[in-house]
């Protein structure tokens, strides 16, 4: 098909057959509309369109990022605190249990304290009445031998009608104290 | 029956003169790719307009296109490929809006004329071949010789590069050139049948039924054709550029 057209009269007829798109008369006119328009198409994209495409479309990108940054930032600065106050909460948590803990120890020390004095005292008590009784004891001893010579003197006086002398009861109640 | 190939006929509007024995005119042709650029630069420069954070319906679409393209060439040609980016904007925008305007009825496809997809394959090409000597001087003709081959098959393998390189805008201008046009021929040609068919009375309507599917079915395939041809068209020449960026290897 090809031949039969560049047989052709180059501007001739357009009635001329062949396929048109082998037709080799049209082809100065489609390339110099072809070179207009895609130049044309190049210069208003590569200067003006596209510019401005990539300038809202890095606008965009940089105010996702930076607002990825910043909630990144505010995500680390509550992590932060977070941790802070559960620092401060495991601080206050172990100070309350030392005061706790010292407290227990002071009441338990004073309570001991108190408990020592108070058997102490108690003791010295049971010491000086121990020490009382047995003075007592021995005070109601010699009393209990005045006794018996008062009685013996009695009952010799009742039986032989005489007292007998002091020193002779005092003898024979040595002999059967022994 | 109206005759398929008449769709492609160039139409003078009006003659602007002549440049030697040739005709300068005005034809629906060259209208269209006034008409393409006029929408394409709408859409980006409306699209921009507003400078939305948030972009609005127009502004995404023409943010879409944006980002689309921009993938493919890195995707393709590399991070640095990116400074061919207008370029290969402009060559998708282009190609894809002309597709899609054949698909409006009675519209014309500047795309299923082998010239225009000749010289949109011979920018490319030129501009790997300018930009690869520029850059890499006579390294840039490492393409044809690749490293690591053994020296008695590097001759019919640098013969085989250089034929492979030069068939490129051949190959390049064709595929978007004959899909184009074929699939216009067959959509027109079922669209004919259709009528052919419905004139011919109950039977012929009933015959009709089946070539007007198809030419619904080739419709919607159509569309399809014209995006992937455009996106085909576009990341092959991606894919010269990384050479021209990155020869010899």
């Amino acid at each position: 098909m090809a031949n039969t057209t560049h047989t052709e009269v180059p501007g001739g007829a357009k009635s001329s057959g062949g396929f048109p798109a082998f037709r080799s008369e049209t082809y100065p006119s489609q390339i110099l509309w072809l070179v207009l328009a895609f130049g044309a198409l190049y210069l208003v994209m590569s200067r003006v369109a596209l510019p401005r495409m990539a300038a809202i479309l890095d606008a965009r990108h940089d105010r996702i990022s930076s607002d990825l940054a910043a909630a990144a930032k505010l995500k680390a600065d509550s992590d932060a605190a977070l941790a802070a106050y559960e620092q401060a909460l495991a601080t206050a948590k172990a100070k309350a249990q030392a005061i706790a803990s010292e407290t227990r120890d002071r009441l338990q020390a004073d309570a001991d304290a108190k408990r020592k004095t108070v058997e102490a005292g108690l003791a010295a008590k049971l010491d000086a009445a121990e020490k009382t009784i047995s003075a007592d004891r021995t005070k109601a001893m010699t009393n209990v031998r005045g006794i018996a010579a008062d009685a013996a003197t009695a009952i010799v006086e009742r039986l032989a009608g005489a007292a007998p002398s002091s020193a002779q009861v005092d003898a024979a109640l040595s002999a059967v104290s022994k | 029956m109206a005759d398929p190939i008449q769709q492609f006929e160039i139409k003078t509007i009006a003659t602007l003169g002549k440049i030697g024995p040739y005709d300068i005119a005005l034809t629906n042709s060259g209208l269209f790719m006034l008409a393409a650029v006029g929408v394409i630069s709408l859409l980006m420069i409306l699209g921009a307009r507003s400078r939305a954070m948030v972009p609005g319906r127009f502004q995404s679409l023409a943010e879409v296109s944006y980002e689309f393209v921009a993938n493919t060439v890195r995707s393709s040609a590399g991070k640095e490929g990116m400074k061919f980016f207008p370029f290969v904007f402009s060559l998708f925008m282009f190609v894809l809006v002309l597709n899609l305007f054949g698909m409006v009825p009675g519209g014309f496809t500047v795309t299923s004329h082998i010239i225009v997809t000749f010289v949109l394959a011979l920018l490319v090409i030129s501009t790997v071949l300018i930009y690869g000597i520029a850059t890499h001087g006579t390294h840039f003709f490492h393409l044809f010789v690749p490293s690591g081959v053994p020296m008695f098959v590097l001759p019919v393998i640098t013969v085989i590069e250089i034929v492979s390189f030069l068939a490129r805008p051949v190959s390049l201008s064709m595929r978007l050139f004959a899909n184009m046009m074929a699939g216009h021929i067959a959509l027109k040609l079922f669209a004919g049948f259709v009528v052919t068919l419905g004139g011919l009375g109950v039977v012929g309507f009933a015959g009709a039924i089946l070539p007007l599917g198809i030419a619904v079915a080739i419709t919607a395939l159509e569309f399809l054709v014209a995006f992937i041809q455009a996106y085909v068209f576009t990341i092959l020449t991606c894919i010269y550029l990384h050479d021209a960026l990155h020869p010899g290897h």
